[in-house]
């Protein structure tokens, strides 16, 4: 069973979210629907995108015959043929310079990057053209473009492979960039995304990718027959646990983390209130807002190197707006400041569950 | 859907066949075939007299008969329309009435045949230099120009006039090309795409991306190079060590050709060659045009720094515009009744510049944020309602001083 989110009167997400009935399933009986990979959604979200509109072409590094590296598209070419979704040659640049094209000429794709740091040659396409195609025409072409990229770390990957590089795409004006941090908003999002006349940059935290959750996706795929369903999840960030003491602001892969840490500190006797963002870009300032005027502490959890980044933003975002309801200052759980590490050092890179309660720790508790 | 051959054995056989069957079309080698002519394609003399058939380039499998006189009259008439946009676009800038105009001064017959080579459902991809090839497909000289006026970023809707942005940085709009290619052939549309750069160009990486993606993909895209011999300042010797840009073309599997750039008769012949070829599904193409740039890269350079005048004087003798002038006349296709005829209608269109650039269009602040996305966000809504009420209190202050 899914429940898509519903809104309060000042248009924040309530408690009563997809993740709140997920978990539920978990804990109910073995007539529940079967576990589903977040992968799994993704590769469902496609098939049903190429299903449903002619326009949408998947294409990418491997994304044929092998499926992708992480099997995302697995069994697509078999069964939509050659034409919707296909292999490229090995370059980034052509791969989103192409889409450019292909979109202005009529066709919704959306192309693979194998790896986060792989992406970077396909940089000047993203921030000069496809990000700005819109606008320099003043709405005449849009760019419903959709890169994936497998992103951050978790997974022990070797160099290249676990950037979080979000920050860049968030600070360029043109860009929608989403990052899911549950199964079905894997599917969800990825649907929405497809469906997006704005270009999208979809970050999929591959330490996620085998992640479960048991739901029933063809109830949630039912809501997309004939077309897209009113309720959004672009730019509506969802309480993924409710608290009273603090709130951890998350996205993506730190969201899960977010999460244990909750569970943890609920341990110790304190309630924390975790934020899922969904979307970096456009941002749900309010939610965001709303739960750290209730909580009047915030601590912001992310991957990405700390510095001018996404959580930087949102830090100075919630000062901007929370001032008054603030018992201390907003803090980070970031990566730090260096090149991602090698496999063996990239647990004391990585946003942990004890730094995470050392953080909310500091967050001048004594009354 | 049948499943896809598998294996790199399977798939040779298909990428091998592909280039056999062409080359075969014309009797020759694959080599042959993919491999530009020993010199460039010439028609005229630089006098403006057709050469020998033998001295004009050609090669079995590279034949390229004489275009007809009347198309030759209209394309001569787009030639001296093309070079009255380049000397009063050049003036309008040194008016200030233009913030900027990279002139295409000497380039004319290249952006006459680019644009004249296309079908109406053609698309043209141009860069910042292409303004007379974008308007010689139809666009509207202000909708082109509103751009180097400083008003917007672009002034010409892309779709509605298949022609696409002209771009800025080198070379990308090459993908864009070879993307709008792509489309059409998934839905089995017989669109041909010319995009075009110059020869300092052809040393990025999208240059590269761009040819190799279109070769793999089979699309039906003609790479045309304007080699005006300069990158700004920097004279093609620095860009590459290539016998000659078209002969990039062998190593992605496609053919090239090289035309000499201010003759308008071989720019058509070769260019409408390779729009057929790509149409009946034997593209892409590769062909470099051999031009001169007679003007510096923009009013904000000095050529003088880095060209002597002897070389400018050397192309001057071999002006398109002169020479196109002089074969039709000793055709007798040009009259002087014909010639006043040309003359008035690029008069005209200097005349319906000058009234557009002078045109004051003030641009409204609030734009800066209609067009990010196709929603505003929250946030630049946000932003909007200050930069609004900002004006608002300016203008109140305004008033309060008039007062």
């Amino acid at each position: 069973m899914t429940v898509t989110t519903s809104s309060d009167a000042n248009g924040n997400v309530s408690a009563a979210t997809a993740r709140a009935t997920e978990r539920a399933a978990e804990n109910a009986e073995a007539s529940q629907p079967q576990p589903v990979t977040f992968a799994k959604a993704l590769n469902t979200a496609l098939a049903d995108a190429l299903e449903a509109s002619d326009d949408v072409v998947l294409f990418g590094e491997d994304i044929g015959t092998l499926g992708g590296v992480f099997r995302i598209t697995d069994g697509l070419t078999d069964r939509f043929g050659e034409h919707r979704c296909f292999d490229t040659p090995l370059a980034e640049s052509g791969i989103a310079g192409m889409a450019a094209g292909m979109a202005m000429n009529g066709m919704r794709p959306v192309v693979e990057m194998q790896f986060d740091a792989f992406a970077y040659p396909a940089l000047e396409q993203i921030f000069s053209h496809i990000a700005k195609m819109h606008n320099r025409t003043r709405g005449a072409l849009k760019m419903p473009i959709v890169i994936r990229i497998p992103y951050a770390g978790g997974i022990g990957g070797v160099e290249h492979h676990c950037d979080s590089s979000e920050s860049y795409y968030a600070h360029t004006p043109g860009l929608k960039v989403y990052a899911p941090a549950t199964v079905a908003d894997a599917y969800r999002m990825l649907r929405e995304a497809i469906d997006s006349d704005d270009p999208v940059v979809f970050f999929e935290p591959k330490k996620l990718y085998w992640s479960k959750d048991r739901f029933d996706l063809d109830a949630l795929r039912a809501e997309y027959d004939g077309g897209a369903p009113a309720s959004r999840s672009e730019g509506k960030a969802v309480i993924a646990r409710e608290g009273t003491d603090a709130t951890l602001v998350a996205y993506g892969p730190s969201v899960s983390t977010a999460m244990a840490a909750a569970e943890a500190a609920a341990e110790e006797g304190r309630s924390i209130e975790v934020v899922d963002l969904r979307t970096i870009v456009p941002l749900d300032d309010a939610t965001v807002a709303a739960s750290v005027r209730k909580t009047g502490r915030a601590v912001v959890v992310a991957e990405t190197p700390g510095f001018a980044s996404v959580a930087s933003e949102l830090v100075a975002r919630i000062q901007e707006r929370c001032f008054h309801s603030l018992a201390a200052p907003v803090l980070r759980v970031t990566g730090f400041d260096v090149p991602f590490p090698a496999p063996k050092l990239e647990e004391f890179f990585l946003p942990s569950v004890d730094r995470i309660l050392d953080t909310v720790d500091e967050l001048q508790w004594e009354a | 859907m049948g499943t896809p051959p598998i294996g790199a054995e399977a798939r040779e056989e298909e990428r091998a066949a592909y280039l056999d069957e062409t080359a075969r079309k014309f009797g020759i080698s694959v080599e042959d075939y993919l491999l530009p002519t020993d010199g460039s394609i010439r028609i005229l003399d630089e006098t403006g007299a057709i050469r020998p058939v033998a001295e004009q380039g050609t090669a079995p499998g590279h034949e390229y008969p004489l275009p007809e006189g009347d198309d030759l009259l209209a394309a001569y008439e787009a030639l001296v329309v093309g070079r009255r946009v380049n000397d009063q676009n050049s003036a309008l800038v040194r008016q200030g009435r233009m913030a900027v105009y990279p002139s295409s001064h000497g380039q004319e017959a290249c952006q006459v045949a680019a644009a004249l080579c296309l079908g109406e459902d053609d698309w043209m991809f141009p860069t910042y230099r292409d303004s007379v090839a974008v308007m010689t497909k139809g666009i509207d000289p202000v909708e082109t120009m509103t751009l180097f006026r400083g008003d917007w970023h672009g002034g010409y809707d892309p779709k509605k006039y298949k022609v696409g942005i002209q771009s800025t940085p080198l070379t990308t709009q090459l993908l864009h090309g070879v993307g709008v290619a792509h489309a059409a052939k998934l839905r089995g549309e017989d669109t041909v795409v010319l995009a075009m750069c110059g020869d300092g160009a052809t040393s990025e990486g999208d240059f590269h991306e761009a040819l190799n993606f279109a070769a793999v993909f089979k699309l039906p895209v003609i790479f045309f190079v304007q080699n005006n011999q300069y990158a700004i300042s920097v004279p093609l010797a620095h860009q590459t060590a290539a016998p000659s840009l078209a002969h990039k073309a062998v190593g992605y599997g496609m053919a090239g050709e090289r035309v000499d750039g201010n003759d308008l008769v071989a720019l058509l012949a070769v260019l409408r060659r390779a729009v057929r070829l790509a149409r009946d599904g034997h593209g892409p193409l590769l062909v470099e045009a051999h031009t001169y740039r007679m003007q510096a890269h923009t009013n904000a350079d000095d050529a003088t720094r880095y060209r002597q005048d002897a070389e400018v004087q050397e192309w001057m003798a071999k002006d398109p515009v002169t020479r196109m002038r002089a074969y039709l006349q000793s055709e007798s296709v040009l009259d002087d009744a014909a010639e006043a005829r040309i003359s008035e209608a690029a008069e005209a269109m200097a005349t319906r510049l000058r009234d557009g650039m002078n045109e004051d269009v003030a641009p409204d602040p609030e734009d800066l944020f209609r067009f990010v996305f196709t929603e505003p966000t929250t946030q630049l809504n946000e932003q909007r309602a200050r930069l609004v009420d900002e004006l608002a209190r300016d203008a109140a202050t305004d008033t309060e001083a008039t007062r």
